[in-house]
């Protein structure tokens, strides 16, 4: 049981290694249990503050299942028959919409955060998709429709990649850190976009001067609905994109070469250098592909029922969805199949406690929504403090089986 | 008899999940003695002693006190009893003085405010009672690792222990601090009190130990008095089978150039010149050994080598290909093997499988990989056959190099070095913090890989290793070569240069 003089043990060489690896350690030993436990736990407070703020048990009960039928899962238990199976189908079309972009978001932090990064850049790297992406929906009118659609994701996707970039080529070069910097440029590509669709921007309207807001993406560069009744923002075929990203973004890791570099300079840059990796080429790489993710969730947002960017009133510059992809990541472990299932609790969290609650009959419409606030930010508070309460449950195992250092400091410390 | 014993543990078992670490394991220690407890890592030392000092409750046996039954439910009550211990780690507080970290917890009081004096005047007669010249108003961040070591061992006897545990001590100290800590523990036995000395180290033990307790895999393999004891009789019961400390090898046979070093300057990442003009050669069939106190430019010298950092100025050619201001990539396809010193925080990944640690330098060539796309299947086959070769133990290909034991470890990436076929190989502290049978094992491949024909660059801090492995012996100093040796030379001459000595050799 002891270890060698000058070598520390594995697990304390570990706690002093990079984010990821420690990230990693954690959450390996915490295994699918803490995930769940994480989620079950921010539904179990968000009830209790629900019942003792509604003096109703009840009425808490009630909200619940307005939240469930507000998300559309119930389709699945009628998919055929009758009116709910309409408006379920239409709940849960949205929420999948929702998914289709949690996805991309959360595939965009996951992706650097496995090369030992923190991307807090999603969202601004997500409206650089949006506006690149009704640039090119608007103009370019009368192209081959599926050429139209391709060039514009294409193009949202690259401009997101070389913004997200820019933090890389920073950290490489002057070492700047990258959440620093992505917080900037989310910044810059809000005011960015609020200067070309605003008032006498280059982007603006053609219509309507006093309106800020741009021109609808040409019919021909939108996606297609494939789910859902017709006139209505239906679900469109971007979902697929999404589930094609999760399968690229596993293989990219774990079947390329690139992938290799990246999770190597992500887990120890000392040992990727050593090994020959040219780390800071990874960092601006992977931090490029994490923008192309976020950018592509941009691009199908826009051309997928948005069709407009507008600042101000529409919620799209104001939306979390970039933000939220940090949840959904870090719910997800940072891999393809956590992180489709993040983007799905939350799709549907977002979704259904906006529509289900909105109606107003359980509590009123005002409160309403602040439950949702609350309900997402408990479950976000709860995917961070997972990390915590896996600290704990190590800590208490490396009590138990072998106590070095740390924990005989704190049975000597008293002494 | 019975009544010196100090200590006496009987039949004690402890057991984790999956793993007998202490089985039915006796240990006694008399008054006044020095006792080596001697074993390989994980042979259960480092439990026994937690059981005695109360962080683990054993699973069966008896440990008495001065005769006395005890059972102990923490640390608190052992000290309590008199049992002080030493860990590897240290645990004091760097913003505060050598005086406030001995008296944290139980510190003297005038009135309601610490008695800082009184403090200081106690540590005082303490370090000058046992001779542990130590500045009691000095902050910790301003001292020494051997002096650190002097504050914990100060902070037991403030606390009143008898019975020192010390474990792996040396470990962290430099030969000479090493040295002061031997004449430490001599004067606290001759006051006295009795020392449980952990160690895998022999010769220290057989220098410090007045008797010696052999564990292996959880089991107390004999009782010995240090005088009649050789390294030898102790290896064979440490490791269970006759080991050879002294590598075999037949005279070299030297061939080309395969690695040259031509004037070389390097400065470490602060911008200081750490080398300052080296110039050498390997040939094929040879091992040069570098020798030296620790940071006196080996690190540097074998980063610039390997395309690690940047050169200042002069040459480095591997296997005739001149490659100055080379990446690590264009070292390593020149035909460079590397064993780095730290494996943990650079010859591996950690987090990363056996497998994918093998792949580390070449997961971008064929087989491994092709335009771009690994397959990982092959990476798998081939650590397989590694494993097998080089008898890594502890896991199979899918295994993660951070669960492996630091001799697996070092195997796995001695196995990815040598698989390469470099034409030269740089062995950087190969055995550092390894137990006998896995420095064994090295040392004779390092020697079979010199009789394959590879150049190989040893540089270790362990003067005995250089001595016994090396063909050609170069002392560093301060970032120069002070001295080149090829044939018999004695170890202190070779001591002398490494302290700076050339102006005294060459007088």
């Amino acid at each position: 049981m002891s270890d060698p003089g000058p070598t520390p043990s594995p697990e304390q060489s570990a706690e002093t290694g990079t984010l990821a690896a420690r990230l990693a350690l954690k959450q390996r030993a915490g295994g699918i249990i803490v995930p769940i436990v994480t989620v079950l736990f921010a539904f179990v407070m968000s009830f209790i503050v629900l019942a003792a703020t509604q003096r109703s048990f009840h009425t808490a009960l009630l909200a619940f299942k307005e939240i469930f039928e507000g998300t559309g899962l119930n389709w699945i238990f009628h998919p055929t028959t009758n009116l709910i199976t309409s408006i379920a189908a239409y709940n849960l079309s949205q929420t999948l919409l929702e998914t289709t972009t949690l996805i991309l978001t959360g595939l965009a932090v996951a992706f650097a955060f496995r090369c030992g990064m923190f991307n807090i850049g999603g969202q601004g790297q997500y409206l650089v998709g949006l506006i690149i992406a009704n640039w090119v929906g608007v103009d370019f009118a009368g192209l081959n429709s599926f050429v139209h659609i391709l060039l514009a994701i294409s193009a949202g996707t690259l401009a997101a990649a070389a913004w997200a970039g820019i933090a890389g080529v920073l950290k490489a070069t002057v070492g700047a850190h990258e959440v620093i910097t992505t917080i900037m440029l989310n910044w810059i590509a809000f005011w960015f976009g609020e200067w070309l669709f605003g008032a006498g921007g280059p982007l603006q309207n053609s219509t309507d001067a006093s309106n800020p807001v741009s021109n609808q993406v040409s019919p021909g560069a939108r996606l297609p609905d494939f789910w859902g009744p017709q006139g209505f923002q239906g679900l469109h075929i971007g979902i697929f994109i999404a589930l094609a990203a999760l399968v690229v973004f596993w293989a990219l890791l774990n079947r390329t070469t690139l992938g290799y570099e990246v999770r190597a300079v992500g887990f120890n840059p000392d040992a990727a250098a050593y090994g020959g990796i040219n780390v800071k080429k990874n960092f601006i790489r992977a931090m490029a592909i994490s923008g192309a993710f976020a950018g592509l969730a941009g691009a199908l947002d826009m051309l997928g029922g948005t069709t407009n960017y507008q600042f101000g009133q529409l919620d799209i510059p104001f939306s979390q969805v970039g933000f939220l992809g940090i949840a959904v990541a870090l719910l997800g472990r940072n891999t393809a199949v956590g992180t489709l299932f993040g983007a799905l609790l939350f799709g549907a969290l977002l979704y259904g406690t906006n529509h289900g609650l909105g109606s107003g009959s359980v509590i009123q419409p005002e409160l309403a929504g602040n439950l949702t606030y609350i309900i997402q930010g408990l479950v976000v508070l709860f995917v961070g403090a997972d990390i915590l309460i896996l600290y704990v449950w190590n800590s208490r195992k490396r009590l138990r089986r072998k106590p070095p250092a740390k924990s005989t400091k704190a049975a000597q410390a008293p002494a | 008899m019975s009544d010196d014993l100090v200590l006496e543990m009987r039949d004690i078992r402890k057991e984790f999940p999956g793993v007998v670490a202490n089985d039915e394991v006796s240990f006694e220690v008399r008054r006044g003695e020095v006792h080596a407890l001697l074993g390989e890592n994980g042979a259960g030392k480092s439990t026994l002693m937690n059981i005695l000092y109360g962080l683990y409750r054993p699973d069966g046996g008896e440990i008495r006190l001065n005769g006395k039954p005890v059972s102990f439910s923490s640390a608190r009550d052992a000290i309590q009893a008199g049992i002080g211990m030493v860990h590897q780690h240290f645990m004091l507080i760097p913003v505060m003085t050598v005086a406030e970290n001995i008296v944290l917890g139980i510190e003297p009081h005038s009135g309601l405010l610490l008695d800082e004096s009184g403090a200081e005047q106690r540590v005082r007669e303490l370090s000058e009672r046992f001779g542990l010249a130590v500045d009691p108003t000095a902050l910790i961040s301003d001292i020494t690792v051997g002096q650190e070591q002097r504050v914990e061992i100060l902070k037991a006897l403030y606390r009143g222990a008898d019975l020192l545990i010390l474990d792996e001590p040396t470990a962290v100290l430099t030969p000479q601090e090493a040295g002061e800590l031997f004449e430490i523990v001599r004067s606290l036995q001759a006051d006295g009190k009795s020392i449980i000395f952990i160690s895998h180290k022999l010769n220290e033990v057989l220098e410090i130990a007045d008797r010696i307790t052999v564990l292996r895999r959880g089991r107390t393999i004999e009782t010995v008095p240090a005088q009649g004891a050789t390294e030898e009789s102790l290896a064979r019961a440490m490791v269970g089978r006759d080991v050879l400390l002294r590598v075999e090898k037949k005279p070299a046979e030297a061939g080309d150039v395969l690695l040259a070093v031509q004037d070389l300057h390097v400065s470490d990442d602060r911008g200081i010149e750490k080398v300052r003009g080296i110039s050498f050669d390997v040939r094929a069939g040879e091992i040069v050994g570098i020798a030296g106190v620790d940071g006196n430019g080996q690190t540097e010298l074998i980063d610039a080598i390997c395309g690690l950092q940047k050169i200042e100025s002069g040459t480095v050619t591997i296997g005739g290909r001149k490659l100055t201001h080379a990446s690590a990539r264009a070292a390593l396809d020149a035909g460079i093997g590397h064993i780095p010193e730290d494996r943990q925080r650079r010859g591996l990944v950690l987090e990363f499988s056996i497998a994918e640690n093998i792949a580390l330098h070449d997961y971008a060539k064929p087989p491994d990989a092709k335009w771009g796309w690994l397959f990982p299947a092959r990476m798998v086959q081939r650590a397989r056959t590694l494993i097998r070769e080089f008898d890594v133990r502890g896991g199979g290909p899918y295994t993660r190099a951070g669960g492996l034991s630091g001799g697996n470890q070092q195997k796995v990436v001695a196995a990815r070095e040598i698989d390469r076929d470099p034409s030269a190989l740089i062995a950087a502290q190969p055995t550092r913090g390894l137990d006998v049978g896995a420095i064994e094992y090295l040392h004779r491949r390092l020697v079979a890989e010199r009789d394959e024909g590879r150049a190989i660059l040893l540089v270790s801090l362990e003067l005995e290793e250089i001595m016994s492995l090396s063909d050609r012996i170069l002392v560093i100093y301060e970032g120069e070569i002070v001295g080149d040796h090829t044939g018999d030379v004695s170890e202190e001459q070779i001591g002398l240069e490494m302290l700076g000595g050339k102006e005294r050799a060459a007088a």
